[in-house]
C-alpha cells in the first residue's frame, strides 16, 4: 500500500506541472497590459514600467518567466499581485470560504442522497421510487443558476427566510441555501447512484447468506448491503469535492459569497497571472488528492481489492 | 447541469464491461445492438424523449414556421411589457419579442451541444482506443496528457479560455460560437478518453483481436474494423448525456457573461441578459430556462434509457 500511495504521488508530479503551465500560458496569452491604468488618468512613467516588469520577470520569455514562477512556488511563494498585495494572503481569505460552501454542499448532498438512494434502492419500482427518480431528472436538467435565483427570490426575497445575500463571514447558517443550490446537481447522482447500487446488489449471494443466517434487516441493510454499496458513491463524492470548489463561482456569484470564484474572476479580467495560477493550482492539487485518497478508500472498503 | 465532467463517474464505464457479456435470454440469439433496440422500444421514457427532441430539431430547423416575428427587431417602447396575446412571452428590455427570440434561440443551443459532443467524442475516442490499443508508453503519455486536461476545474478552464480569447475572434456569429464549442470540446474530451480506453482495453484481450492480429491484419484494420465497433457503445451513451450537459453548460457560461453574446440568439443569452431585472420581470428568465431545462431533461431521459437498455443487469 505504501508503495502504491508513493507511485501515485509521483505521478501526480507531471501532472501539476503540465497543468499549471497550460493556466500559466492561458492567462499570458490575455491581451492587455498589466499596467493599463495603474497610475491614474496619466499614463505610468517610463521608470515605472521597467522597474515593474524587471520585477515581475516579464522580459523574460514565458518558459524562463514560468521556471521561475515554479521555483518559488515549490518553495511555498505564490508570488505577489501587480499591486504588491501577496498571493497567499488572497488566497488564505477566499480559500476556507469557498472550501466551507464545499463542504456544506457535500454533506447535504451525501446525507440527502444515501437516504433517498438507500430508500428507493430498497423498494424498487414503488410510487417514493419513481417521485425521486423524477425529481432527480428535474435537478439534473435545471442549471444551477436558475435553482439559486429561484431559491433567492423566494425564500430570501419574499418570505424572508434567509438572507438573500451572505455576509462577508460566511457563517455556517448562512451557507446552508447555497450549499444545498451548489450541490443539487450531484445530489441527484448520489441518489442514483445510490439506488442502482443497492438494487444490484440486494440480489447477491451474501445478502441472501446474511438473511438466512437470521440477522436482523437493520443489520444487513446497515453493515452487509451498505459498506458494498459504499464503494461507487465513495468514488462520486471524492471526485466531487474538487468539482464543487471549482464549479462554486456561480452559487458564489448569486448569493455574493466571497470566494474563490470571484477572486479569479477578477483576476483574469486584471491580467493578474500568479493569483488565477495560483488558485487554479490548488483546486488542480485538492482535486488529484481526493482522487488518490479515494483509490486508497476502495481497499479499505472492499477488502477484495488489494494494490501491490 | 453546469459541468459535463461529473458525468462519466456514475456508471457509464460499467456498461463497456456489460457490454462484452450481453446476450439475449429468451431464445434465438440476438446480436447487442438489436437486444438493445428491443428492450428500448417498450420504455415509456425513451418514446417521450425521441418525441421532444423531434419538436426541438423541426424547431431548430424551421423557426420561422412557429413565429413571424423578427427575433432581432426591438422597440424601446415595449420594453419589459409582461405576456400578452400579442407576444405569448413578453418583451426584453430592448423590447424584443421573447417567444421569437426563445424559438430562434433553440437553433444555437442545439448546435452548440451537437458540435461539443461531436469534438469531444472525436478527439476523446480516437485518443482513447490509440491508448487502449497499443498500450505501453503511449499509453502512459495519452493518459499523462488526459490527466493534465482532466484536472483543469471545467467553469474556471472555462473562463480563463474564453477571456483569452475573446478579443481575437471579432464580433460575427459564427467566432463566437465556434470558441464556445472548442473550449467545451476542449475540457471535456478526458472523459470519453477514459471510457474509451477502458472499453478498447477490454476489447482487446478478447479473442477476435487475438485472431485477427494472428491473421495478419494491420493495426489500423484492426482498430476499425474489430475494436471500434465493440467499444463505441460506452461512448454513445455517454454522449447523448453529455449533449444535454453541454446545452446547460452554454447557458451557464453566457450566464457568467463569457459564453455566447449577441448578436447570436440563444437561451443563455437570454437568461444571461434577464438576470439583472429578475425581481421585476421574471417571465424574462423563465421562459428560455424552462426551455432549456425541458431539452436537457430530453437528451438526459433519451441517455438514461440507452444506458440501461445496453446494462442487461438492469434488467
Amino acid at each position: 500500500m505504501g508503495r502504491y500511495v508513493l507511485r501515485r504521488l509521483l505521478q501526480l508530479v507531471p501532472v501539476l506541472i503540465g497543468t499549471t503551465f497550460l493556466i500559466y500560458l492561458l492567462v499570458w496569452t490575455i491581451p492587455g497590459d498589466p499596467f493599463a491604468g495603474k497610475c491614474g488618468d496619466r499614463a505610468c512613467p517610463d521608470s515605472y514600467i521597467t522597474a515593474m516588469r524587471e520585477k515581475y520577470n516579464l522580459d523574460d520569455s514565458l518558459l524562463v518567466q514560468y521556471g521561475k514562477y515554479l521555483a518559488s512556488l515549490v518553495q511555498g511563494d505564490f508570488g505577489e499581485t501587480f499591486s504588491g498585495i501577496e498571493v497567499s494572503e488572497l488566497i488564505a481569505n477566499a480559500y476556507p470560504v469557498t472550501l466551507k460552501l464545499a463542504l456544506v454542499a457535500l454533506v447535504i448532498e451525501a446525507v440527502i442522497g444515501l437516504v433517498a438512494g438507500v430508500l428507493t434502492g430498497l423498494r424498487s419500482g414503488s410510487f417514493l421510487d419513481n417521485l425521486v427518480l423524477v425529481s432527480t431528472l428535474f435537478l439534473i436538467a435545471i442549471p444551477v443558476f436558475v435553482t439559486g435565483f429561484v431559491l433567492q427570490i423566494t425564500l430570501g426575497l419574499r418570505w424572508g427566510i434567509i438572507d438573500p445575500t451572505v455576509s462577508a463571514a460566511a457563517n455556517l447558517s448562512e451557507l446552508i441555501v447555497p450549499g444545498f443550490v451548489l450541490g443539487s446537481l450531484s445530489m441527484a447522482y448520489v441518489t442514483r447512484l445510490t439506488r442502482t447500487s443497492i438494487a444490484e446488489n440486494r440480489r447477491s449471494d451474501y445478502v441472501r447468506t446474511a438473511v438466512a443466517k437470521g440477522l436482523a434487516p437493520r443489520r444487513v441493510v446497515g453493515v452487509h448491503l451498505m459498506r458494498n454499496s459504499a464503494i461507487p458513491v465513495v468514488t462520486f463524492l471524492g471526485v466531487n469535492l474538487g468539482e464543487l470548489m471549482g464549479g462554486a463561482i456561480v452559487t458564489e456569484g448569486i448569493f455574493n459569497i466571497r470566494g474563490i470564484g470571484g477572486l479569479v474572476f477578477g483576476a483574469i479580467l486584471t491580467k493578474e497571472v500568479a493569483t488565477v495560477t495560483g488558485v487554479v493550482t490548488l483546486l488542480v492539487i485538492v482535486y488529484l488528492l481526493m482522487n488518490l485518497l479515494v483509490d486508497v478508500l476502495y481497499a479499505v472498503l472492499d477488502p477484495r481489492i488489494r494494490y501491490d | 447541469m453546469t459541468d459535463p465532467k461529473s458525468l462519466g463517474v456514475s456508471g457509464t464505464a460499467d456498461a463497456a464491461v456489460a457490454e462484452v457479456t450481453a446476450r439475449s435470454g429468451t431464445g434465438h440469439p440476438r446480436s447487442l445492438a438489436s437486444d438493445a433496440w428491443h428492450d428500448l422500444r417498450r420504455r415509456p421514457l425513451f418514446g417521450i424523449s425521441v418525441g421532444l427532441i423531434a419538436v426541438l430539431l423541426v424547431l431548430a430547423a424551421f423557426p420561422q414556421l412557429f413565429t413571424s416575428a423578427d427575433p432581432t427587431a426591438g422597440d424601446l417602447a415595449r420594453s419589459r411589457r409582461p405576456p400578452s396575446a400579442q407576444a405569448w412571452f413578453g418583451y426584453d428590455l430592448f423590447g424584443r419579442d421573447v417567444y421569437a427570440r426563445t424559438i430562434y434561440g433553440t437553433r444555437v443551443s442545439i448546435i452548440v451541444g451537437v458540435l461539443a459532443t461531436t469534438l469531444t467524442v472525436l478527439v476523446g475516442g480516437t485518443m482513447g482506443i490509440l491508448a487502449g490499443y497499443y498500450g505501453g508508453w503511449i499509453d502512459g503519455l495519452l493518459s499523462r496528457i488526459t490527466d493534465v486536461f482532466f484536472a483543469l476545474p471545467f467553469l474556471l478552464g472555462a473562463i480563463v479560455v474564453l477571456a483569452t480569447f475573446r478579443e481575437s475572434i471579432g464580433g460575427g456569429a459564427i467566432g463566437i460560437t465556434a470558441l464556445v464549442v472548442l473550449t467545451m470540446a476542449g475540457l471535456s474530451w478526458p472523459v470519453a478518453m477514459r471510457i474509451m480506453r477502458s472499453a478498447a482495453i477490454a476489447a482487446r484481450q478478447q479473442d477476435y483481436v487475438r485472431a485477427a492480429r494472428g491473421l495478419g491484419a494491420s493495426p489500423l484494420r484492426i482498430i476499425r474494423r474489430h475494436m471500434l465497433p465493440n467499444c463505441l457503445a460506452p461512448v454513445l451513451v455517454y454522449a447523448t448525456i453529455a449533449l444535454g450537459a453541454f446545452i446547460g453548460a452554454e447557458a451557464t457560461l453566457s450566464f457568467l457573461g463569457i459564453g455566447l453574446r449577441d448578436p447570436v440568439v440563444s437561451w443563455g443569452v437570454m437568461i444571461s441578459e434577464a438576470r439583472q431585472y429578475l425581481r421585476v420581470s421574471p417571465f424574462l428568465l423563465l421562459f428560455p430556462a424552462g426551455f432549456l431545462a425541458v431539452t436537457v431533461l430530453a437528451f438526459v431521459m433519451l441517455g438514461d434509457a440507452v444506458r440501461e437498455a445496453f446494462d442487461p443487469r438492469s434488467r
